[in-house]
């Protein structure tokens, strides 16, 4: 539905290119993710999908329509299918809630009496019913975000793009307007695009994710397989940032990683294996959670006695297993789970 | 009271307070009818903004810089010929608004400009990203957004057309600068200067103090 070719941008006085050769696509109804630094230039490729920026070359279209070749009237059309929310929320603070929300309606020419009807519609979705008077000020971040989520919401558009929508919020606010993101997602089909800094917003509602670092995509891919398997180092230096692995130095068993994902989180796997192989499980580091709707496990084992390759064999059925170092060697694991010995 | 005050004709003092007012009332509604679309001119053309144009604001700029550099005396004099073309006489309140005009609005273009930046940005783009026109984004967004800040610099504009025209007051337009120029200065007549002093500090007071409510009722912070 959205595809980027080939993309550049070059801001006129800046030295980088803030975007270069960007090729990507998002397919309707999904949620996808755009994670980098500030200064990857996130910002500026969510503002090229409804030509806020437009491309110095390569092509950037929407259902197959070149955002770029469009002009007056005609980029103003497009920009209604695609509602946009901002990290400082964008309100108008001289205008109540209401009249921000109405505010697109009014700009494509709505009558009275549809926005009277629709914009109370539109609070109510977003849990702000009789908030409608207020003025932005009076409200939490929270509550200006789901405000901005009406309003980008009132034209009916059936894109969202997301810009750090959470990333002024506390981390409870963040889950709750993630959930209503998701919600919409679901319920309207919206196809949403989102860029963060933040991994967490990733894990929580993107199906998937493309890591860009200094203008360019390093990695893409479903969140799954970016999170739990990152291949670039950018992908897994951010990832980095929220996981603190222990390294296990002294350990002189042979270690490898076990990624489980759905159902066979919650299979006794190790104690199994453990009691046909005979051989021990030392649990080095681990970490179970969810993404989006996928649950996952992710453990670094250390095996020791028994029939360690019949061990490892039997992990395989279960989930995927990367040997991480062979018996015997104490070299320190590398952040992220790299192999380090063969 | 009358042995302190014996040079003050209350009624020559009533004449130039309302001639004063009349000044700034007529000049202060011109300012503003010819300083906001100019601001917003200088806004637009600026860098990053929808009608981006270096030549557009560079050309715009000049004017503006041109006329806010001249010092305003000599503004009423250079202007003197073409205040004539215009209301038909150089002399007394009407033939004062002109220079008042010309001496002013560029400087509150400025201000309407400044007010116009502080607008935030993403509530700029926000109201773009909703497909509005230019027209709607100005009219919509970003008069009401920066109202106070309008709103604070016509109070700022409007202290300074008093001064203003205590000084048109020198060639001719009248008013309490007049008084003070002919009298309290010329002929040392310090009751007269103190009178008409304390006549201007009262405009002034209120325009601020009016300005000041106003500010606070648009403002939404």
């Amino acid at each position: 539905m959205i595809k980027l070719e080939g993309v550049h941008k070059t801001f006129t006085g800046g030295r980088h290119a803030a975007l270069a050769a960007v090729d990507l696509e998002v397919a309707r109804g999904e949620v996808f993710g755009i994670i980098g630094r500030s200064g990857a230039g996130k910002s500026t490729l969510v503002r090229l999908l409804n030509g806020l920026e437009r491309p110095s070359a390569g092509v950037v279209s929407i259902d197959g329509t070149d955002v770029a070749a469009l002009d007056g009237e005609r980029i103003r059309t497009l920009r209604r299918r695609v509602g946009m929310i901002f990290q400082n929320f964008g309100l108008l603070a001289s205008r109540t809630v209401s009249a921000n929300v109405a505010l697109p309606l009014r700009i494509g020419g709505a009558d009275a009496a549809a926005i009277a009807k629709r914009v109370p519609e539109l609070l109510a979705r977003v849990g702000l019913a009789d908030h409608g008077d207020k003025y932005p000020a009076q409200l939490s971040g929270g509550q200006k975000q789901r405000v901005g989520i009406a309003r980008a919401l009132a034209t009916g558009p059936d894109i969202l793009l997301c810009d750090e929508a959470t990333s002024a919020l506390d981390p409870e606010t963040t889950r709750s307007i993630l959930a209503l993101i998701a919600d919409l997602n679901r319920e309207l089909g919206l196809t949403i695009v989102l860029i963060t800094h933040e991994m967490e917003v990733v894990r929580q509602v993107c199906d998937r994710v493309a890591v860009l670092h200094a203008g360019r995509i390093v990695e893409s891919g479903s969140v799954a397989d970016v999170f739990l398997d990152p291949r670039a180092p950018e992908t897994r230096a951010l990832l980095a940032e929220t996981d603190d692995h222990p390294e296990p130095v002294g350990f002189t068993g042979q270690v490898v990683r076990l990624t489980l994902r759905g159902q066979a989180v919650w299979e006794p796997v190790l104690t199994r294996i453990a009691r046909e192989t005979g051989t021990d499980f030392a649990i080095l580091d681990g970490r179970i959670g969810r993404l989006k709707d996928l649950s996952f496990g992710q453990l670094t084992l250390g095996l020791t006695g028994g029939d360690v390759a019949a061990a490892i064999d039997a992990l395989r059925a279960h989930g995927e297993v990367d040997a991480l170092r062979a018996e015997g060697k104490v070299d320190a694991l590398r952040a992220g789970g790299e192999v380090a010995a063969s | 009271m009358n042995d302190w005050f014996v040079n003050i004709d209350w009624a020559d003092i009533g004449q130039a307070t309302l001639d004063t007012l009349a000044m700034l009332g007529g000049s202060l509604v011109l300012t503003v009818l010819l300083g906001l679309p100019l601001g917003i001119a200088l806004f637009l053309t600026g860098p990053g903004q929808v009608w981006e144009s270096r030549l557009g604001n560079g050309a715009l700029a000049l004017v503006v810089n041109l006329l806010r550099s001249v010092p305003f005396i000599i503004l009423l004099i250079v202007m003197i010929p073409l205040t004539v073309l215009l209301v038909g006489t150089s002399l007394g309140v009407v033939g004062a608004i002109p220079p008042l005009v010309v001496g002013a609005a560029p400087f509150f273009a400025r201000l309407v400009e400044t007010a116009l930046r502080e607008v935030d940005r993403n509530t700029v783009e926000a109201v773009q990203a909703m497909g509005a026109t230019t027209r709607d984004l100005v009219l919509r967004a970003l008069l009401p957004e920066a109202l106070p800040g309008i709103v604070a610099g016509i109070t700022v504009t409007a202290i300074a057309l008093v001064s203003f025209t205590a000084m048109a007051g020198a060639v001719g337009a009248g008013g309490l600068g007049d008084l003070a120029i002919r009298f309290g200065y010329q002929r040392f007549q310090t009751d007269v200067m103190l009178v008409t002093v304390v006549l201007l500090l009262v405009v002034v007071q209120l325009l601020q103090m009016a300005g000041d409510r106003l500010v606070r009722h648009f403002s939404h912070r």
